[in-house]
């Protein structure tokens, strides 16, 4: 089984965002990983390459920094990889969608994996965006995954119930929490990682459609009321969640 | 998620891959092992269900050679997984140390070849345990005088005697036993369901409560000639086992002292008396700073001897000033990070406390710090205080 796993680098989930005075993200003391939710496509990838053979190719785009998240999927296990050069990451997913199929396109893959977001800039339109592009079903936010010769079957949550969709490959899943438990890499996987060369390719890319104005901090909360300490200030505690907060 | 200390920019002295061997550990001890760190130790059990997953990531025998099933890996990367589990807990690096450095490492070295072939691969899987046999309950730090005795027979030995203080004791399929032969002392690989081979549990421990220690105890314990270590010939063999574990305990410490040093610089700048956070006072900075300055200096020593243990020049007594430092000066910084930590610091809802209690042992297991300081001191001065 010939499998491709798009991921992205990301800013680590403890990052306390800094701001620039142009109001851009500074990015000098950010830890970037790879996107917790591209960990779980790549353990499936890993998984149904255990029980198909194959190959498990990662394909990322961005800056030489790129490289990092990369070698962290090949230490979980990916065979091969190609970055895809950009001086930054698009901040319109339709223009990296666009790179990425193309590349895709040489793969000849028989299923696509990614996170079902990423948790930095949170569009979650990727999977949908390859799917369109390639002229592929396209599931996400998928849940558990069976592949049976050329057919899969997807659970996907979907609100307050779960999804079953089938259908034939090739095929891109968008991966959501809850597929499997990703594995930590090996001593063995890291140094077999630092061998694999990562094949960087340079790409045209279209024009953002999307800008990005500015970025604010979110507003500071307003501190919080003490009520009272004793069961007395139950019933004031009571009218105010229910008058003011209407949370009950 | 714990961030390591790298005041002295210590990160720069490690390589991509030892960068991500050191944050691939550390985020294993962050999210599998630390919840039910103090619920393992209050149960005073080793948790049994980690085995498999230190073996899936290689920390079985880390530079053991890969074509044993092993990692294959730099004494520098041993080194930075060590200072990870001990992170965590004592008894979980205790563990790892016994495994590969005091079980497999002893097999390699001087082991024959069918004998590797049939332990290595299934102890770097975790799917056998072992332990290793030294101390007896009457010779600690003089092992030389030990008296677990081996009797030759036709095919074998009949082993008889006790050892004492071991990890691992009843949980281990293996057993590296040390005992003294008419021709000095030897190595012996005894499988624990051997008959007149028993364990007990030491029980009652107030430290390294989730590591196992017990006892074994051989009562004409039949041994064949084929389970002999034959490259092992005098005391100089368990002493270089010990050697190798020592040099994972001098990591191992600097990432408990890491671990209490962190709790209580968090704790100071949240905790208010008087109107503002304990770390603003002038006492509790002196406290941080003799910690973190330590803890820089453990990082360099073990540095360096990382650095000279892969170029195969470290000496044991570089190994005995590591340890003997890097431990003490944990075990300074635990208790000291628990007086910042103040009341709050003697319950199980921090890990000082823990990280205390587990280096009183740390402090006099593996050779004790006495007796490292007399090592040292018999190497620089020329005359030995105990032979």
């Amino acid at each position: 089984m010939n499998i491709a796993v798009c991921i992205k680098q990301t800013p680590d989930t403890e990052t306390r965002i800094k701001l620039t005075e142009a109001k851009t993200v500074d990015e000098s003391d950010i830890n970037f990983i790879l996107n917790p939710y591209d960990e779980f496509a790549v353990e499936e990838a890993l998984k149904l390459r255990e029980k198909f053979d194959g190959e498990v190719t990662v394909i990322s785009l961005g800056p030489d920094r790129v490289n990092s998240a990369i070698r962290s999927a090949l230490a979980m296990g990916a065979d091969k990889a190609v970055r895809i050069k950009a001086e930054n990451i698009p901040t319109d997913p339709n223009v990296t969608a666009g790179a990425l199929a193309t590349e895709l396109q040489k793969g000849n893959y028989d299923l696509i994996f990614l996170g079902k977001q990423a948790i930095d800039d949170d569009h979650a339109q990727m999977p949908a965006l390859l799917g369109a592009k390639l002229g592929i079903p396209a599931i996400s936010v998928v849940v558990k995954l069976e592949v049976e010769g050329d057919k899969l079957t997807a659970e996907r949550e979907i609100d307050g119930a779960h999804e079953i969709i089938e259908c034939s490959l090739p095929a891109v899943i968008g991966a959501q929490r809850g597929l499997n438990e990703p594995r930590y890499a090996s001593l063995k996987g890291i140094m077999k990682a630092k061998k694999i060369q990562i094949n960087e390719i340079d790409a045209e890319l279209s024009a953002d459609q999307l800008q990005v104005v500015e970025f604010n901090y979110p507003p500071e909360k307003s501190p919080g009321k003490i009520v009272g300490d004793s069961a007395d200030a139950v019933p004031e505690l009571l009218r105010l969640l229910h008058e003011e907060a209407k949370v009950i | 998620m714990f961030k390591g200390f790298n005041f002295f920019s210590t990160d720069e002295l490690l390589s991509e891959e030892e960068r991500m061997v050191r944050d691939t550990v550390r985020q294993f001890v962050t999210k599998r092992y630390l919840p039910l760190a103090a619920a393992w130790h209050n149960k005073a059990e080793f948790p049994l269900e980690v085995i498999p997953e230190l073996a899936k990531m290689g920390l079985l025998g880390v530079t053991i050679p890969e074509k044993y099933g092993a990692s294959g890996s730099s004494y520098y990367i041993y080194g930075l997984a060590m200072q990870e589990l001990e992170r965590g807990d004592s008894g979980l690096r205790s563990f790892a140390s016994v495994q590969g450095s005091l079980v497999m490492f002893p097999i390699y070295r001087y082991g024959s070849e069918a004998q590797k072939q049939k332990w290595l691969p299934q102890l770097a899987s975790g799917n056998k345990i072992g332990c290793f046999g030294l101390t007896e309950p009457d010779h600690g730090s003089d092992p030389g005088g030990m008296r677990t005795t081996p009797r030759k027979t036709e095919k074998g030995w009949l082993l008889n005697g006790s050892k004492m203080w071991i990890t691992n004791a009843t949980i281990a399929h293996i057993a590296v036993v040390c005992a003294q032969t008419d021709e000095g002392i030897r190595g012996f690989l005894v499988e624990t369901d051997r008959k007149g081979f028993s364990q007990n549990e030491i029980k009652g421990k107030y430290s390294l409560r989730a590591s196992n220690t017990g006892e074994l105890i051989f009562e004409d314990c039949f041994v064949p000639d084929e389970n002999r270590l034959p490259e092992a010939k005098g005391l100089s063999a368990p002493l270089s086992c010990l050697n190798e574990a020592r040099y994972g305990i001098a990591w191992g410490a600097t990432g408990a002292a890491m671990a209490c040093y962190n709790e209580a610089l968090k704790y100071a700048k949240s905790r208010i008396q008087f109107g503002k956070p304990i770390a603003a006072f002038q006492l509790t900075q002196h406290k941080l700073v003799e910690i973190a300055s330590e803890i820089v200096k453990a990082q360099l020593l073990n540095h360096q001897l990382g650095r000279l243990k892969d170029a195969g020049n470290a000496k044991y007594y570089h190994i005995s000033m590591a340890k003997r430092n890097n431990v003490h000066q944990a075990l300074k910084a635990a208790r000291s990070a628990r007086t910042i930590l103040g009341a709050n610091g003697i319950t199980d809802e921090y890990q000082t406390v823990r990280h205390l209690l587990n280096l009183e042992s740390v402090y006099t297991y593996e050779g004790t710090h006495d007796i490292h300081t007399l090592i040292v001191g018999e190497y620089l001065t020329g005359s030995s205080a105990f032979r």
